[in-house]
């Protein structure tokens, strides 16, 4: 996970607000790899909206007699090891895989978007706490972190998004808080300062709006990350608990299968490949069009 | 410089003490009573107390990771409650594996990472830069144990190129270890390439627009020399830091990819140690990795700074 | 170059000897790749099934069995009981020596017998529980003196309890005797790697050395199925246990690996909860034995073969197969019976009850649960699927916070070992939480009963009774699934599921 982490951070944006994200939003326009990425990306929330009705079969109706059937006109992606349609699965399936990278990016923001800006801005021993804290979970490898964290919390997707986010944290910790430090000495935090807003005030209204874009980025691609994670621990048997689907499950299941039926694991796994392809797209993107010093 | 490595270190310390202390808990907090599980198939009553005694399984919290730590600082880390091995033993044991499929996946990342990086910056806006994108994306989109078995039905069971698992020693026969270590090595090394890919572009991106590259085209050079000789040169070096703290995170386990390519190194040792309760050799692996990843971090800053004064602070 | 004549005879000799050089050059060696990896390689310390598949080539015991789980003699060669059934009289065999050099003797049996007994953390103790003392009558006879007659007790010396290491070393190596056990059998201990390797090698002394045919066996753990088949194939392993059922077609299709399917002792069921805890009286399943009836007869066996286990499998509804001669024929296995479990479940007044089934995250496990799930709605139960990890249900299990779970048994050579801890009040395994003290004495009973026409007519009144109350619904006993180079000859297949050394070879045919 910290493999995703930007250590060149890009230089904290300039003050003025409205500017640079019409210009970055032409900038991305022109970057046809990313809008590729946002396009497919759209593609696989509408399938998880709209599952029920394009889903062309019930994703947990089991049928004894198609066990493992290579695809045919009836099952376009064959079935399962107890009847399943794989097609409707993997339909239903972008839900809970979606769910799991957002959900969990979003749970990590919460937790350490407020503690790195807290550290980055107060600074003193609760910068030292914090710093030393999240150093100390960084320097714990992140898939064990969420292993010992799904399996304390039990095994289902709820915990499994817990685990990711609380694990993934200590990553925007130390961005946020990078982000601070490089912003806190900028002009208009000093004006800011000098015109007597309190600190909550000036944290809130004039440093996160100026460390946000660097933020979007790396949550882009830390979703990627998620979606992969989630598979990784419900390979495990840690994620996801049948009969619902979600990709990882299914390649957990598959994989015991990959011999004499592969369709079972090549449609998941292409699901998953293509959603965080893109959204790794995105993500670089996001950051070259974000990025002031290019043009 | 010297004051700044005084620091580091000076945050160190605290940083690994929260580290045992993150890890104890996690481990300690798995519910259930590992007692049970290490009792095996016949849970005999009279095992299952005999293992609560041993492993101070009724004290309280405080007093095990007391315990604990007292091992950990005469030496003594403990012993696997599996098969009795201790775990240093099994660490001297595993790390070399681990160490060698992170030195082969990093210098796989490199020759992947680092040219694509180049061709995206250079061909910027082109399809070479959309194609070594992708190229380099697809490491870190394809879950790694996915593209793991995938690899082994390819080359191992339908075209028998390669051995579908195992181990040798490379001082045994050189020949054969790389050949089991080339897939897994492959899957790990691809995801990292990707990270390369990134900064290299970013960095060459920043570097081929800055004056002396300018001054060095106007000078008439041609691209090429301009591209490697000038602006590779100065973009490499944050580049290998960045890969100093990737050979840290390798160094904790390539998971799930020693899990499928069966490699006995740290990976799989913590997995199946969690999914054990095999609480001493989790709690040691572990802190020594973190230990290393920590000092691999000390060591690419100051390389870092070393190479770029600008940046002391 | 024609030999001067006196030198001829030189010849022969001369091919005789490269010929040998030649077979010693050719180290032959085993290797088998194993479902997991074992724990500790101590008899005595020891408690899992898939180290019992090493100590098969590491260390010989007082018994064996064969295909039809019929005892036989391999340290011992013959047994006696007396008349009061309360001593079995062991006949050794002589001329065994340990890998380190020492006796195998009277004096070494009882040494282990009491390790065995008294080491602390023996895993050995509850299985020679009614053992009270061991007498040495001569170096090569021994007696065991029991507190009752244990009909099961020759079974238990076919096992671990039997197995006997060198006295020397393991007073040497105390508990730490598993880092490099000093056995007796074909093979020596000679390296260990965690999670890689272990490696055995010939034993030059062994008593039935015309048997091996191997210098070394190497077994490899690599636990995921798929891996391990795929490195048979690749060619790398010569013996792989527990394939995936689902293979079994494609291997056979391939028709380049040979392959052994063999029942099993142990088997796959469904246990409830009908007194481990509150949790029994909060569900009409663990209420009312006719709810519990209901299910099983919900319930269509050759399906969740067909469906879990790829026909690898046979249904049977007792804790013995019904192939086994032990079964009790009084109760046979039932066929699925959606009318009259419905009628039963109005009688109890619960046309729809609801209960969770606990299963471990294991593949075949979550997809038993899923198929119960979906044939038990047939006839009315709403069936809700808990996950947890392994290590965590067990838990669960023996703290009696489930309901009904999905538990499987690896079996034993003699019934009781499947029985006692099960159904007997209070014993370890027995999660159901089950205690008729009708069926503690019959159970008690039949292990100090040895004629086995008598044993067997016990059996059958415990079969009544527990088949009825239902704290345990016998779903179906696997087959062990073995694949093997067709070059491997010699391969016996006993339903303990451990792969026997001796008698191993390589054919030279091409």
């Amino acid at each position: 996970m910290s493999s995703v982490l930007p250590i060149l951070s890009t230089s904290p944006m300039e003050a003025a607000p409205a500017g640079p994200w019409r210009r970055a939003y032409r900038r991305l326009r022109k970057r046809r790899a990313a809008l590729l990425g946002l396009a497919v990306v759209l593609g696989f929330v509408a399938l998880a909206l709209f599952a029920p009705w394009i889903a062309p079969q019930d994703p947990i109706a089991t049928s004894w007699g198609a066990l493992r059937k290579a695809p045919s006109a009836q099952h376009w992606f064959g079935t399962d090891e107890i009847g399943r349609d794989v097609l409707s699965r993997v339909i239903w399936g972008t839900r809970a895989s979606l769910l799991a990278g957002v959900v969990s990016v979003s749970l990590s923001l919460l937790i350490g978007v407020p503690l790195g800006l807290a550290a980055g801005f107060i600074g003193g021993w609760v910068d030292a706490v914090i710093s030393r804290i999240t150093d100390a979970f960084l320097a714990c490898p992140f898939l064990i972190l969420a292993i010992a964290l799904a399996a304390f919390l039990g095994p289902s997707l709820t915990n499994a998004m817990v685990a990711i986010g609380v694990s993934a944290a200590p990553i925007f910790v130390r961005l946020t808080r990078g982000q601070v430090l490089g912003v806190k000495t900028e002009d208009y935090v000093e004006a800011a300062r000098a015109v007597g807003n309190p600190p909550l005030r000036i944290a809130l209204r004039h440093i996160l709006p100026n460390i946000t874009a660097p933020l979007m980025v790396q949550a882009t691609l830390a979703v990627a990350a998620a979606v992969i994670a989630e598979a990784s621990l419900s390979f495990l048997g840690l994620g996801q608990q049948p009969p619902a689907p979600s990709w990882g499950s299914m390649l957990n299941t598959a994989k015991n299968f990959i011999d004499n039926a592969p369709w079972m694991a090549v449609w998941p796994g292409l699901a998953i490949f293509l959603l965080v392809l893109s959204f790794n797209l995105l993500g670089d993107g996001l950051r070259d069009a974000l990025d002031p010093r290019q043009r | 410089m010297g004051e700044f490595l005084v620091r580091r270190i000076a945050q160190l310390l605290p940083t690994l003490v929260l580290v045992s202390m993150l890890i104890f808990g996690l481990q300690q907090l798995l519910p259930g009573d590992p007692a049970k599980i290490l009792a095996g198939e016949e849970q005999d009553p009279q095992v299952i107390a005999y293992l609560h005694q041993k492993l101070h399984l009724d004290d309280p919290l405080p007093v095990r990771y007391a315990y604990w730590v007292g091992g950990v600082l005469r030496g003594d880390l403990g012993e696997s409650v599996r098969n009795q091995q201790p775990v240093l033993h099994l660490i001297a044991q595993k790390l070399p594996v681990t160490l060698e499929l992170a030195l082969l996946a990093m210098a796989i990342a490199l020759v992947i990472g680092i040219p694509a990086g180049i061709v995206s910056a250079v061909g910027r806006g082109t399809a070479w830069d959309w194609g070594a994108n992708v190229f380099a994306l697809w490491g870190i989109s394809t879950p790694n144990f996915w593209l793991g078995i995938l690899l082994i039905l390819l080359f191992s069971v339908n075209l028998g190129w390669l051995p579908a698992s195992g181990y040798v020693s490379p001082l045994e026969d050189l020949g054969a270890n790389l050949k089991a270590m080339i897939m897994p090595a492959f899957v790990l090394g691809n995801a990292i390439a990707a990270v390369l890919m990134r900064h290299t572009r970013s960095a060459m991106l920043q570097v081929l627009s800055s004056d002396y590259v300018r001054t060095a085209r106007a000078k008439g050079l041609d691209e090429k020399t301009v591209v490697l000789k000038h602006a590779l040169r100065n973009a490499l070096t944050p580049i290998i830091t960045l890969g100093a703290l990737e050979l840290g995170t390798l160094l904790s386990g390539a998971v799930l990819t020693e899990q499928v390519f069966t490699i006995p190194g740290f990976g799989k040792l913590i997995v199946d140690a969690v999914f054990n309760r095999d609480y001493a050799v989790v709690q040691g692996v572990v802190l020594v990795t973190a230990t290393a990843y920590m000092v691999l971090n000390l060591l690419a800053d100051v390389a870092y700074i070393a190479v770029n004064p600008r940046l002391r602070h | 170059m024609p030999l001067r004549p006196s030198l001829r005879f030189l010849r022969p000799l001369l091919a005789l000897a490269l010929g040998v050089a030649a077979l010693a050059s050719q180290a032959q060696t085993l290797r088998i790749g194993l479902a997991e990896d074992p724990d500790v390689l101590d008899p005595t310390l020891a408690r899992s099934f898939v180290g019992r598949v090493v100590f098969a080539g590491l260390c010989d015991k007082l018994f064996d069995i064969d295909e039809k789980l019929a005892i036989v003699p391999q340290l011992a060669t013959g047994y006696q009981w007396s008349a009061d059934n309360k001593s079995l009289t062991l006949k050794l065999r002589p001329g065994v020596t340990f890998h380190d050099g020492e006796k195998f003797d009277a004096a070494a049996v009882k040494f282990n017998i009491e390790r065995h007994k008294t080491l602390a953390g023996s895993n050995r103790r509850g299985e020679l529980a009614p053992v009270t003392g061991v007498d040495v009558i001569d170096p090569m006879t021994v007696r065991l003196n029991l507190a009752a007659p244990f009909s099961p007790l020759l079974a238990q010396l076919t096992d671990r309890a039997g197995m006997m290491v060198s006295p020397k070393a393991a007073q040497a190596a105390g508990d730490k005797f598993g880092a490099h056990p000093v056995c007796s059998g074909p093979f020596k201990f000679t390296e260990r790697v965690a999670q890689d390797r272990i490696v055995l090698e010939r034993n030059p002394n062994y008593w039935n050395k015309d048997a091996v045919h191997f210098d070394k066996v190497i077994y490899t753990p690599i636990p995921d199925a798929t891996v391990r088949l795929a490195n048979l194939r690749a060619g790398q392993l010569d013996f792989i246990e527990r394939f995936a059922p689902s293979d079994m077609e494609k291997i056979q299709a391939e028709k380049k690996l040979k392959t052994s399917s063999i029942t099993e002792i142990g088997y796959q069921g469904l246990t409830i909860n009908v007194g481990k805890s509150d949790k029994a009286k909060a569900t009409p399943l663990g209420r009312d034995p006719r709810v519990r009836e209901a299910l099983e007869l919900s319930l269509d066996r050759a399906g969740l073969v067909q469906v879990v286990m790829d026909n690898e499998a046979i249904a049977g509804n007792q804790w013995v197969p019904p192939t086994n001669s032990w079964y009790a024929k009084n109760v046979p296995v039932p066929k699925r019976d959606i009318v009259r479990a419905k009628q039963l479940l109005k009688e109890a007044g619960v046309p729809n009850p609801s209960f969770t089934l606990l299963t471990p995250t294991t593949s075949d496990a979550q997809r038993i649960a899923l198929v119960v799930q979906a044939m038990a709605r047939e006839a009315g139960f709403d069936v809700k699927i808990q996950a947890a990890e392994f290590a965590t249900s067990l838990n669960m299990a023996d703290k009696g916070d489930f309901e009904a779970y999905v538990l499987a048994w690896s079996g034993r050579p003699d019934p009781d070992g499947n029985l006692y801890s099960f159904h007997v009040c209070n014993q370890p395994l027995n999660y159901a939480g089950y205690c008729v003290p009708e069926v503690d004495n019959l159970v008690k009973q039949s292990r100090e009963v040895l004629d086995p026409a008598q044993r067997k007519k016990v059996f059958e009144q415990v079969a009544a009774k527990v088949l009825k109350d239902r704290p345990i619904i016998y779903l179906y006993h696997r087959k062990w699934l073995w694949a093997y180079t067709p070059k491997l000859q010699g391969v016996r297949e006993i339903p303990d599921g451990l792969l026997r050394v001796s008698g191993l070879k390589f054919s030279t045919a091409p």
